[in-house]
């Protein structure tokens, strides 16, 4: 008798938890049901989102980066899971090398973005990169598992906490990712993954006032639109492509911070 | 006070002690009656056919009549900054054209006492200020642009800087010359063209800023100049053949024009409002935090961005910080602005004082207690009156909005975390300053402060090496420093990774 295998609920990923969506609803996707997501599960999720911006920008670059490089560790014993929701072995091993190629920027990428600056007078003047805060990202529809890691990696490792919305025709890698994360030692609220219908979540992930940047290279639908309800309280808006992969990617969503410093005895 | 200072007598200065009036001589300023529009190295007339007068407010006397830009001339301005753009500037050598911003920043050193006249007689700003403060940094940031010109390779590791084309700047009246050169500098030296448009009520420093251009024999339409109300800045913001916009200005202006470039795939850079926080701890050097608080707010008659517009004092220091700060309001001299004793100039515009008036009176209502140094007004003109707010809770609006004018509100911490949050708590985030002996605390303080400037134990000091710009809902971008040059450039990556 062949024994029979048991399926997994795919549920949401907020505040490290995986509930299921408020809403009660799903949909149907690569032929599993997974949790449409509703506005009060996005709203919940800036909130988780929000919430772990202080621990984790607080974090030491150096711990940042472990925690990002245990994320490919998690990711490389599930590596076959991984290549059966996406478009298989090949993304799969790309995704997993660009979370260590990430890993590493993290006690890095302040030493290349940032600057002391010469100021005609007695004070120490230095420019520091930080993070902007809360980050919507609407991750590319395919591939499956390289497009949201292509986006959400450069979002995070700046200190950054995401709220992503996922691939709605294939959301399965996603939630299989937070798995990932969520065993990764990575505080909860860090990273939200929502999966859903997009056109119903996206206007309201970029008119939120608690999200400071949005990623919309992801966006499928009407980009004025999202770009326009963005500037209720002047988000970032960042093109982001799947295919970059660059510590200007970090860039896009730091704030640079100038200090003056007095100089005197 | 304390009973040695009470026993130095620190009275407020007998009325008996009148300064003597030191004017700055006006007639080192020559202006035209009528002002066309600077487009194609030449002064043309507005097709609009329209002028508006543009009037010294500290005397409610027209100085000029300057042109208002339609559709059509801001189109004719685009066109020329384009065909500089394509046949002329872009051939250049980088070396070459830094060689021009050198010539621009020595020419403005060298004509910096008309400008600084001109200046104040514009803008109402005080003569000491804009000789000090808005001349040699204009000078300074041109200069320092004019290096990068031909080291841009050098600026961002792993990408090919390139120019973007058309630069649209659209820049505010509280230091129209060195607004125009934090815009333009940079452009230029990135190898842009631009078409700039001065702010309605401060046009004439930029009109003469042409003359410059043509002292240092700058290739005609690599810099235009367009003089007009919102109505041209709209036109500007709207039109297709400009690649990038960059504005400074208020929060609300901002927005709606990152909602009109939604889109459009436009490159955008916004300085916007402030309402920061200046923070006194009980280590600080009181009387030097006192001269600190009054640079935040009273510089420029608060016409700031930047301006250290809530102060938050630390409890146990209150009331000798309040108490200093009212004596040294006292000794604060209000004026003709081209007065060089003078501290407090005009109000920009009627408008302006408006709505600073109110601000103040719902300040009033609201609960809080007002101070105001006695003072005379001079008869005609704008004026305000240096205003402190103790009292205000943090939901009051003189705590929440930007007044931008010579009006602060007081606030009081017990703990850093305590002012931490208090200064964090506005949508904007542009500036804040820090008052304390501890360089381990003003290291911690900075580093917690939502804001893209940090003073410490200084305030409203700018440099052109210096970053400046805003978190949250004071704008993104930066200008001023290596990072300024990002704005103005294209920067694909030499050999992008991963496919």
């Amino acid at each position: 008798m062949t024994r029979l295998p048991v399926k997994k609920t795919y549920k949401l990923f907020v505040g490290g938890e995986f509930p299921r969506s408020e809403s009660g609803r799903t949909y149907e996707a690569q032929g599993q049901n997974v949790a449409r997501a509703s506005r009060k599960d996005l709203r919940d999720a800036v909130r988780a989102a929000r919430g772990a911006v202080g621990k984790w920008s607080g974090m030491t670059a150096y711990n940042r980066g472990q925690v990002l490089y245990r994320i490919a560790e998690m990711m490389e014993a599930r590596a076959a899971e991984f290549a059966e929701l996406s478009s298989g072995r090949a993304e799969v091993e790309d995704a997993i090398d660009r979370w260590v190629w990430y890993a590493g920027w993290a006690d890095k990428y302040a030493q290349v973005l940032g600057s002391s600056n010469p100021v005609a007078a007695p004070y120490f003047n230095f420019t520091v990169p930080e993070p902007t805060g809360v980050v919507g990202v609407l991750a590319p529809e395919a591939p499956p598992l390289g497009g949201i890691v292509a986006r959400l990696a450069p979002v995070i490792v700046g200190g950054n906490t995401a709220v992503v919305l996922a691939s709605e025709s294939a959301p399965l890698a996603s939630i299989e990712l937070a798995e990932a994360i969520a065993t990764a030692d990575m505080p909860g609220g860090v990273v939200n993954i929502l999966t859903g219908h997009r056109s119903e979540l996206s206007p309201w992930l970029a008119g939120h006032m608690d999200v400071n940047a949005l990623d919309v290279g992801g966006a499928d639908g009407d980009l004025p639109e999202l770009e326009r309800l963005a500037a209720e309280n002047v988000k970032r808006v960042v093109h982001g492509r799947a295919d970059r992969q660059s510590p200007y990617e970090i860039a896009n969503f730091l704030e640079l911070k100038t200090v003056w410093h007095p100089i005197g005895v | 006070l304390t009973d040695l200072e009470r026993r130095q007598d620190r009275a407020p200065v007998p009325s008996g002690w009148d300064y003597a009036p030191a004017p700055e001589a006006r007639d080192i300023v020559t202006l035209e009656e009528r002002y066309g529009l600077y487009v194609g190295g030449e002064f043309v007339e507005p097709r609009s056919g329209e002028h508006f007068p543009t009037i010294d407010p500290s005397r409610e006397e027209q100085l000029a009549e300057v042109a208002q830009a339609g559709k059509e001339d801001v189109d004719l301005a685009v066109r020329a900054a384009r065909d500089a753009f394509e046949n002329g500037w872009s051939d250049i050598s980088p070396a070459e054209r830094a060689k021009y911003l050198f010539r621009i920043a020595r020419i403005l050193q060298e004509r910096s006492r008309e400008f600084a006249v001109l200046e104040s007689l514009n803008g109402g700003k005080p003569i000491r200020e804009s000789r000090d403060v808005d001349l040699p940094l204009s000078a300074a940031h041109f200069f320092y642009y004019a290096g990068w010109a031909d080291k841009l390779e050098y600026a961002f590791p792993h990408r090919r800087p390139e120019p973007i084309g058309v630069a649209g700047q659209i820049i505010p009246w509280n230091f129209p010359l060195l607004m125009l050169s934090w815009k333009i500098a940079p452009a230029l030296a990135a190898g842009n063209t631009v078409v700039l448009k001065p702010a309605e009520t401060t046009p004439l420093s930029a009109l003469l800023f042409a003359d410059v251009l043509r002292q240092a024999e700058l290739p005609p339409g690599v810099v235009n100049i367009v003089t007009g109300d919102g109505r041209t800045g709209a036109e500007i913001v709207k039109h297709e053949g400009i690649d990038k916009i960059a504005f400074t200005g208020s929060t609300e202006v901002g927005k709606a024009i990152q909602r009109e470039l939604a889109g459009t795939g436009k490159k955008l850079t916004l300085e916007l409002g402030g309402k920061a926080a200046n923070i006194i701890f009980d280590d600080a050097a009181l009387d030097q935090a006192v001269e600190g608080i009054v640079n935040g707010i009273y510089f420029n008659q608060g016409h700031v961005c930047c301006a250290g517009s809530r102060l938050l004092v630390q409890e146990s220091i209150y009331e000798p910080v309040i108490e200093k700060l009212k004596h040294r309001l006292k000794t604060l001299r209000l004026g003709d602005p081209l007065d060089k004793n003078t501290d407090i100039g005009a109000i920009n515009s009627k408008q302006q004082l408006d709505k600073i008036t109110e601000l103040v009176a719902a300040g009033e209502e609201e609960g809080a207690e007002i101070y105001q140094p006695p003072c005379r007004l001079p008869e005609k003109g704008y004026w305000f009156v240096p205003t402190v707010f103790t009292n205000v809770a943090q939901s009051y609006r003189i705590a929440q909005e930007e007044i931008f004018g010579p009006v602060l509100s007081v606030l009081t911490f017990r703990t850093p975390d305590e002012a931490v949050e208090k200064a964090n708590n506005t949508p904007y985030g542009l500036s804040a300053g820090v008052w304390t002996e501890k360089g381990s605390r003003i290291l911690s303080m900075a580093q917690k402060l939502k804001a893209g400037v940090i003073w410490a134990n200084t305030y409203n000091r700018f440099d052109p090496t210096s970053p400046f710009g805003g978190y949250k809902e004071s704008g993104f971008g930066r200008e001023g420093g290596l990072h300024g040059l990002e704005p103005y450039l294209q920067l694909d990556e030499s050999e992008a990774r991963g496919g």
